[in-house]
């Protein structure tokens, strides 16, 4: 490897934290009026924007209509200037179309599709700075919007990467730890039951370090979905006394 | 020209009611309500592990052995009986599309509206040629659910003097748990101007109609001018609707008056500022709690 040292004899990462520290969660819901539902999500200084509108009668080509259940529509975009190096597209190159397909095979597995059948759930990321763990903040900000708009799901999503460096599993990668070639491994969990949503893996690693990088991916999805849970609750609490009830 | 201008700061709402803080009943996705198996699973649940558990981020509303979730913010759930304000999305055989803010398109069945004329009778095939001529697509209609499909679309109907196509005015989007559900969702409200309070959040303001017309079935559209006066009581009342749904307060026609009184010693486009909106609404808070009681 180039001389970056990720992981120094300390213990201590490129940016000052612990091997399973977290970076901070920020999230705020419900930023916009017209959308259905929508939360603004921070980590580190990854940022994220995500709106859901639905579910609502099929739009485009009806022939995708499923008549058991409703089809979830998911479009990954990263800002232009969301990149040190200014991006040409914001969507629909590869990247981002295989992206959108990984959102969207998140979230068939946690929305209870089967009680909207015949409609369409339209999920819209933005990535309005990107500083690794790009995958992991949409999955998290969607999160928050999908129970914003009130459509049921079984359990928060929470995702996190996690790379391995020197036999240590190291969570919630930033950018220079993505770029500085680590095998790392992007997972989307359920926490409650502890089912997996996704799991990515594009590097190579070892068989027998696979099962405690899982394990480290799966402590910090639940380190994330603490967080999530008291936005979530925060936000509420707010909305429920403004009501007055 | 002065312009208006603000820096970006973080507002602390202000809460009507400070009271009910720490509530129990709040419940997010996934939490379990109860292990209880003598209970019966409602709307925003599911059981796992023979666990009753949340699937929506809102308060748990208990009937008898009934547990429900109500979210606080969601589509409209048409029920029968309801009063709707749509707009046609598309005309089919026999069948007009309004979108209605529901989870799947409404359905308006020519043979449930009142023809031009008023006269009773069969739908010919002619009538079906010139269904286009009634209702076209972008135009705006209030409606009555009719009934409910199996899948959750609504059936409208239109078949009373008060339903039918909407002329001019104006249309505010709201949420539709802001709207109070009352006898009556068509008000004359006495500051010049007409409401209809659509269930499904969709709110029509129009000046209100001089004469009662002789009304062909509720596809006449009058194109006659409107005052300057009667659109600026619109104006005014519209970014009131806004000012209420900002503070998330129940709209019924005594809560919209009372705002709009509150609102008259400021300019129509000042009620938009958060400011304003905020004195604005606790007038009319307050005049809504010395009503009560």
């Amino acid at each position: 490897m180039a001389g970056l040292e990720l992981l120094s004899d300390q213990g201590y990462r490129l940016d000052g934290r612990k091997a399973t520290e977290l970076r901070k969660l920020q999230a705020r819901m419900g930023v916009f009026t017209q959308a259905d539902g929508s939360a603004y999500l921070e980590q580190g200084n990854t940022k994220a924007l995500a709106v859901v509108y639905g579910p609502h009668e099929m739009r485009g080509s009806r022939s995708r209509t499923l008549h058991d259940r409703a089809v979830i529509n998911c479009q990954y975009s990263m800002a232009t200037f969301s990149t040190a190096e200014r991006k040409r597209r914001p969507h629909g190159d590869r990247k981002s179309t295989e992206m959108s397909l990984h959102l969207k095979q998140t979230f068939e597995a946690a929305v209870m599709t089967q009680l909207y059948p015949r409609s369409q759930i339209d999920i819209y990321v933005k990535i309005l700075q990107s500083d690794g763990g790009n995958y992991s903040v949409c999955v998290n900000a969607a999160t928050l919007a999908v129970i914003d708009a009130g459509i049921p799901m079984r359990d928060y999503v929470c995702a996190c990467t996690v790379g391995f460096v020197d036999e240590t599993p190291l969570a919630d990668l930033c950018y220079a730890e993505e770029s500085g070639g680590v095998s790392s491994l992007a997972l989307a969990l359920l926490p409650r039951g502890g089912q997996i949503a996704l799991l990515q893996m594009d590097a190579r690693l070892h068989q027998d370090h696979l099962e405690t990088l899982i394990e480290a991916a799966m402590t910090a999805c639940k380190g994330v979905s603490k967080v999530l849970d008291e936005v979530v609750r925060q936000h509420l609490q707010e909305a429920s006394v403004l009501t007055g009830e | 020209m002065a312009a208006d201008m603000r820096l970006p700061t973080i507002r602390k709402t202000v809460s009507l009611s400070a009271s009910a803080f720490d509530r129990k009943d709040l419940v997010v996705p996934g939490d379990v309500i109860t292990s209880d198996t003598g209970f019966m699973r409602g709307h925003g649940t599911y059981v796992d592990d023979d666990k009753l558990t949340a699937s929506v981020a809102g308060e748990v509303q208990r009937v008898d052995k009934l547990i429900c979730v109500r979210p606080l913010k969601t589509r409209f759930n048409g029920e029968v009986g309801d009063v709707v304000v749509g707009r046609i999305t598309e005309v089919q055989q026999k069948r007009w599309k309004v979108e209605t803010n529901s989870r799947l398109d409404s359905v308006l069945l020519l043979s449930s509206v009142n023809l031009p004329g008023g006269e009773l009778r069969r739908r010919s095939a002619e009538d079906e040629l010139t269904m286009r001529e009634y209702l076209q697509e972008g135009d705006l209609i209030s409606a009555e659910v009719q009934s409910v499909f199996m899948d959750g679309a609504l059936s409208l109907h239109t078949r009373s003097l008060k339903y039918g196509k909407l002329g001019q005015g104006v249309l505010v989007q709201l949420s539709p748990s802001l709207i109070k559900r009352q006898k009556t969702h068509f008000h004359n409200l006495p500051c010049g101007a007409s409401i209809i309070l659509g269930n499904n959040g969709f709110v029509w303001l129009y000046p209100t109609p001089g004469q009662q017309e002789e009304e062909a079935g509720g596809f006449y559209t009058s194109l006659e001018p409107v005052s300057l006066s009667d659109r600026e009581v619109i104006s005014r009342l519209r970014n009131c609707l806004l000012a209420l749904a900002a503070h998330k307060v129940l709209l019924y026609d005594t809560s919209v008056l009372y705002c709009y009184e509150s609102s008259l010693q400021h300019q129509v486009k000042d009620i938009l500022k958060p400011e304003v909106m905020e004195e604005i609404v606790m007038l009319t808070h307050q005049k809504l709690l010395e009503q009560e009681g």
